[in-house]
């Protein structure tokens, strides 16, 4: 009697085996949910490819001496990109050192219980919204808020320690500092939120055996909760850095765009992300390839050194587990 | 008895479990606590100084002309970014066209269908490389890969450099979103016959839908205010993009951040002050839909 059902029959029962054309959507979906992200790999390949090999005759013409070179000159034909390194990295660093102390600060008073929970989330958000304003509009900021306003304590400086290499020249613009300021704004959503997920991912008994031992808050803080999540802290520190790096509306409106090697603060400067952006739209056929060298070296260095943060925050997760358990 | 006890522990000098603040280490501790709550008070002022400037300096200027008419030339008054607002709103289109379904479908396979596998370790790592990937780099290639193809400065090229910094914020999150989809759910599909991509669609993607709609909205709050990718791939345009009803999508176009960028540096202030208004636009656009994209994940969690 049993034998008698068909498995399509309808009247005993609303189930069915999967028809062909289930089965074959079914394989059509997955592969190209499998192709989508070979995709993503592929894209990867492709962008260093097109920078690359559209960076290829100006590697041929002149090779390292392009990294070493301090003119730029499109009539000329003389290009070198120091300055705009040094630029970076000057910026990047000098903005991740004022973006370090406000951001470890922050995470720390957000997670040790200074303030009522509702507290920490407002400060948490109203930080995290600076990570939510365009790049632009904090560069027209910096233009009419930052540079007036930090121009007369610029100059006083000037006058009085010339003689510190730091402070040679005077501020009348555009510049170092005002770039390098706005940038650590830029940055301190990044730093803030990435150690405050390291420093309230160290248990809790750590540092209660630390007040049990009689410790103050600050001792507590400085002696255990700083030390355990170091890795972590320090991870967002490297993708501050990286961040900053590749940044490029803010400095390219802040930072003068003078093609000069220079330590002073006050003194415009260049940054390689700036250099493209002022350059390129009104790049000639052998600019525009050396610009693609320019591109490659920015790649090169902020992938290295995203690279470099990643592989740290992977450690300081595995450590954070091993803590745990 | 008990009271002999008592005066025998009154004799002890017991150290007393106060702190006086006046002793280093207390006092130190105190001084440390004040100190990093006036350093994260100071880090809010930057937001809040950016905001007053927008409303005071832009807020004067708001009104229904900027939406309708083009922008100024040097020496002119009045004048708007209508068209810049079309231009931003068409490529940040044309940027989700690509990154949402490019991203979603990756993501599915990251989450469910390779999920361990050695592929979806590499794409995870791609994807977290060009988390990483500075703006302007993704306008450089975008201009190798379109603009010199194309051999014009377009819209669809400026929303293909847009999609390359979407593609990694809608992926990471989708994933994430996905995982997050109840194990029971999709078992009790699965046992009553349906095939993965069936589970995929009734169960979980409904289900991640509102994760899914948070990540587009974070990916499309930060393209909404890139301008470095635009530079050299859009350019920019001092005309609507429909014109004589004709749709001119191969031409230069104009978008929001570009605009207030050309105009933040010259000595016009009309210009400046278009600039500023411009700028007001875009954050209340931007804003709106990053808080949007918060709420409705602050929902998902809870729910």
């Amino acid at each position: 009697m049993a034998t008698s059902i068909e498995p399509n029959d309808s009247i005993d029962s609303v189930a069915s085996p999967p028809t062909t054309w289930d089965v074959s959507w079914d394989r059509a979906f997955r592969g190209m949910t499998h192709v989508f992200s070979w995709m993503t790999i592929l894209l990867v390949l492709y962008i260093l490819y097109e920078i690359g090999g559209k960076a290829v005759p100006a590697i041929q013409e002149f090779g390292l001496s392009f990294i070493t070179g301090t003119t730029w000159d499109a009539n000329k034909g003389e290009f070198g990109v120091l300055p705009e390194i040094w630029g970076t990295l000057y910026s990047s660093l000098l903005a991740l050192a004022i973006a370090s102390f406000f951001g470890v600060s922050i995470a720390i008073f957000l997670t040790q219980d200074f303030l009522p929970t509702y507290l920490e989330v407002v400060f948490k958000n109203i930080v995290e919204l600076l990570a939510a304003i365009p790049s632009v509009v904090y560069g027209l900021w910096g233009i009419y808020v930052v540079i007036p306003a930090i121009r007369p304590a610029a100059n006083w400086v000037h006058e009085h320690f010339e003689w510190i290499p730091f402070f040679k020249t005077s501020l009348s613009g555009p510049g170092i500092l005002p770039a390098s300021l706005v940038l650590a704004i830029m940055i301190l959503p990044t730093v803030s939120a990435i150690s405050r997920d390291a420093i309230s991912s160290v248990p809790h008994k750590l540092k209660e055996a630390a007040f049990g031992l009689g410790a103050t808050r600050w001792e507590a803080i400085f002696g255990v909760i700083i030390p355990a999540s170091a890795t972590g802290i320090f991870g967002s520190l490297v993708l501050g850095f990286g961040r900053a790096l590749g940044e490029t509306m803010a400095l390219a409106m802040l930072v003068g765009n003078s093609n000069q090697l220079t330590v002073s603060l006050f003194s415009p400067a260049n940054t390689l992300a700036a250099l493209l952006a002022n350059n390129f739209p009104e790049a000639g056929k052998q600019e525009e390839q050396v610009l693609m060298y320019a591109a490659l070296l920015l790649m090169a260095i902020t992938l290295g050194v995203n690279i470099f943060g990643a592989a740290i925050m992977r450690r300081a997760s595995a450590h954070m587990k091993g803590a745990t358990k | 008895m008990s009271q002999e006890i008592t005066d025998a522990f009154e004799d002890i000098d017991f150290p007393t479990l106060e702190r006086s603040l006046r002793h280093p280490r207390t006092f130190f501790s105190s001084a440390l606590s004040i100190l990093t709550g006036v350093v994260t008070v100071v880090a809010c002022i930057p937001l809040f100084s950016v905001l007053f400037m927008l409303i005071w300096r832009g807020g004067k200027r708001l009104s229904l002309s900027l939406l309708t008419e083009t922008p100024p030339s040097a020496f002119e008054s009045g004048g708007g970014f209508g068209n810049a607002i079309v231009g931003t709103l068409l490529m940040v289109g044309i940027a989700i066209l690509i990154s949402v379904p490019f991203g979603v479908l990756a993501a599915l396979f990251l989450a469910e269908f390779g999920s361990g596998s050695k592929t979806a370790s590499a794409v995870r790592f791609c994807a977290k490389l060009l988390t990483g990937f500075p703006s302007i780099l993704a306008g450089v290639f975008a201009y190798a890969a379109v603009v010199l193809v194309t051999g014009t400065y377009s819209a669809p090229a400026g929303g293909i450099a847009l999609s390359i910094l979407m593609l990694p914020i809608v992926m990471l999150t989708a994933e994430e979103a996905i995982k997050m989809v109840p194990h029971r759910m999709k078992e009790a599909a699965i046992g009553m016959g349906a095939t993965q991509t069936q589970v995929v669609w009734k169960v979980i993607l409904p289900t991640a839908l509102p994760g899914l709609l948070t990540g587009v909205m974070l990916a499309v709050a930060r393209a909404a205010g890139e301008t470095a990718p635009l530079l050299f791939t859009a350019l920019n345009s001092n005309y609507w993009i429909v014109q004589d009803g004709e749709l001119a999508l191969m031409d230069p176009t104009a978008s929001l951040a570009v605009l207030i960028f050309n105009f933040s540096g010259v000595p016009f202030e009309n210009q400046i002050e278009l600039a500023w208004a411009a700028a007001l636009v875009l954050v209340m656009i931007v804003l709106v839909i990053n808080i949007g994209g918060q709420i409705l994940s602050r929902n998902k969690v809870t729910s």
